[in-house]
């Protein structure tokens, strides 16, 4: 059976599984629309917390830019990972005792504030929007390889089947759903990388495989072979090459980490688990099936990287017969050239593939040396490498057709989890909780679909042009996240005496100082040429890169919010209780609404 | 707040900093600030910093939520404070 057919029937076949799903478990009342009506399983719920969280950026992005960063990478493997100490150790136990549905309900109470409520509302949503631009991404990507159709093409049917997929459910559809799908993405995600570690190292398990010695006999070591191949090339050493600097590692790291913490659709997980008890083991079992992937992402992009430049440059450099004559290039390769996300341009006119680091001036006079007038792989899109991966490794297509149907569960799961957050702070938090207190239930409902479908509609828009790779885009969201909604919520439980004012400021002066950074890198809402400032030079503070920023706008959050707190009214007596009483799991009742 | 509530939150700030401390040290201070000398330790095919950085820091991770979970669950039917 050829690959486009088989394609076909496993990515149906997965479909019709959720779909399946979504419809014998969809919600019914509100309760089980915003929060599955708290009956789930840590284990289950775990599943579904990996799958919510493990995005395109995770699923077909991630490996990508560590294949093409090297160690420089590890902020993505730390970051994404990390943020689930702080989330079980510092907010998930107490938002499950507060027993609310929303993180803006959550600090609208502890702040007794409509505004506070509000702000984070609009800070929740921008956060949410930039998050779901990655995903649309990462779903343009697979679909347009699926279909053998232009990027644009692929994202727009892509908006379609979100649309579908993510109105009809609600919560508890998705939360079934999700496990459903966790399980299609680790097997998609697994299989392939046991298939190239085998291949590579002779170890099934991609995790040692990293560090054994390659399979020919030669007694190298894996990753001592690719840093000689890249670095042949005029390219940094994979193990040792940093993103940016060190200091924005550390920096973009904590800025994921917090931005784990403070992402709405992740946090609203821990309100559908029945006990304080669970919260705290939930976000374990959630780490652990995330870790399947992050601990296995590391072969597979040192392992990619290693296949990429073996098929090009099949022999000595320098040599003639060296690169990769154009017309006898592989059939992947041809695929992605139709997507428009694999460019080749022969610049010295020999027919020949040279694929090296033009950058690199030492490298570069040795190039031109050997009648090589630039880099000719005009385009390598990184999002591009998961799917392409067993394709380039030679595997079966079975593994092919399964790692699509994976990369599409990876960011559809994420896109409803997201869409959801948006609908109920949209829906439960301004409208039943500003704006119209006395809407009926299916009213509510109802304007939480449409919420959903406007966000579908701006972030497919903006997807036509993002602002990044689909884990960049994200990280941005992760930026956004971390500089508000986590310094409030952690300030709210662990520090009596910030009140309203100090939250309210604290939150905007975060989210503002880093929308300010990432617009002026990348323009205004990421639309090109509205950047400003242009005279200011990249990264220019301290060269910290703006899909770092967040850690930087959460220190200005925490440090104007607890300033502005002591010079004005400590919060109330009853609000000192309320946060004493969720510190204590005792009592801790069935989610209640206002 | 009484005095066991007092209490309780005293060994839970306790608990939490010592984990804190830890995931710092394996991600942040292993994986970034002293990755050059550690990679000069090499386990298999890689460098000890370069492990912590892409593999040996989630581990921890996943071991410092379960001490957490156990411990604070220890730590409610202590205080009793635990849920009915």
């Amino acid at each position: 059976m050829d690959l486009q057919t088989l394609t076909y029937i496993v990515v149906g076949f997965t479909f019709a599984l959720y779909i399946g799903i979504a419809f014998w478990a969809r919600a019914g009342t509100t309760g089980e629309f915003y929060a599955a009506g708290r009956g789930i399983h840590p284990v289950a719920n775990g599943m579904a917390t990996a799958a919510d969280w493990m995005s395109a950026a995770s699923f077909i992005s991630m490996a990508g830019l560590i294949a093409f960063n090297g160690y420089g990478a590890s902020v993505f493997l730390m970051g994404w990972t990390g943020g689930y100490v702080l989330l079980a150790l510092l907010l998930a136990p107490y938002l499950r005792k507060f027993g609310k549905f929303t993180v803006p309900e959550f600090i609208g109470d502890r702040y007794y504030s409509r505004t506070a409520r509000i702000v984070a509302v609009i800070c929740l949503i921008l956060a949410s929007v930039t998050y779901v631009i990655g995903q649309m991404k990462g779903i343009g990507v697979a679909f347009s390889r699926f279909l053998q159709i232009d990027y644009d093409t692929g994202l727009f049917i892509g908006m379609g089947i979100v649309f579908i997929y993510a109105v009809m459910g609600g919560m508890k559809g998705i939360t079934y759903t999700q496990i459903a799908q966790y399980c299609v993405l680790i097997f998609a995600y697994t299989v392939p990388a046991i298939f190239i570690s085998m291949n590579l190292t002779g170890n099934p398990v991609p995790q040692l495989g990293l560090g054994s010695t390659m399979a020919d006999g030669s007694g190298t070591f894996m990753m001592d072979r690719l840093d000689q191949v890249v670095t042949e090339l005029g390219f940094k050493e994979y193990s040792t090459q940093v993103m940016g600097s060190k200091l924005n590692m550390f920096v973009y790291t904590l800025s994921l980490m917090i931005g784990t913490a403070g992402l709405p659709h992740v946090i609203i997980r821990f309100f559908t688990v029945p006990k304080v008890k669970d919260a705290r083991s939930s976000a374990g079992w959630a780490l652990v099936f995330i870790a399947i992937l992050y601990t296995t992402a590391p072969a597979v992009g040192s392992m990619a990287r290693l296949n990429l430049m073996n098929t090009i440059q099949v022999g000595e450099v320098g040599t003639t017969e060296g690169n990769l004559a154009y017309a006898d290039r592989p059939q992947w390769f041809k695929n992605w050239e139709q997507t428009g996300l694999l460019k080749y341009e022969d610049k010295n006119g020999d027919g020949r593939i040279q694929y090296y680091n033009e950058k690199n001036a030492e490298f570069a006079a040795k190039a031109e040396a050997w009648g090589w007038k630039g880099n000719e792989m005009t385009k390598v899109d990184r999002d591009i490498m998961v799917l392409a991966n067993p394709e380039i490794a030679n595997l079966p297509n079975w593994v092919i057709a399964l790692v699509v149907a994976g990369g599409l569960a990876a960011a559809l799961s994420t896109a409803a989890g997201l869409l959801l957050a948006i609908s109920s702070s949209i829906s439960h938090d301004l409208l039943k909780g500003v704006f119209m207190p006395d809407i009926s239930e299916k009213n509510e409902l109802m304007a939480g679909r449409f919420a959903m479908a406007g966000a579908i509609g701006v972030a497919g828009y903006f997807g036509l042009h993002p602002p990044d790779f689909a884990a960049g885009t994200v990280a941005i969201a992760f930026g956004l996240a971390a500089a508000s909604i986590f310094p409030v919520l952690m300030m709210g439980i662990f520090n009596k005496k910030v009140n309203r004012a100090g939250a309210i400021w604290g939150m905007i002066s975060g989210i503002g100082v880093t929308m300010l950074y990432v617009f002026q890198h990348k323009g205004i809402m990421f639309v090109p040429g509205t950047s400003f400032l242009g005279d200011m030079g990249p990264n220019w503070f301290f060269g910290i890169s703006p899909n770092a920023f967040g850690a930087i706008g959460a220190m200005v959050n925490f440090a104007v919010a607890i300033t502005v707190s002591k010079m004005t009214a400590p919060p109330p007596d009853h609000i000192q209780h309320l946060v004493e009483d969720i510190r204590v799991p005792k009592g801790a009742g069935a989610a209640t609404d206002h | 707040m009484n005095k066991t509530a007092e209490q309780y939150w005293k060994a839970n700030i306790r608990l939490v900093s010592i984990l804190l401390v830890i995931w710092f040290v394996c991600s942040f201070l292993f994986g970034i600030i002293l990755v050059e000398p550690l990679n000069t330790i090499k386990i298999g095919g890689l460098g000890l910093g370069f492990w912590f950085a892409q593999n040996g820091s989630i581990y921890t991770f996943l071991v410092l939520i379960y001490v957490y979970a156990k411990r604070m669950n220890a730590l409610d039917v202590e205080f009793d404070v635990h849920e009915d």
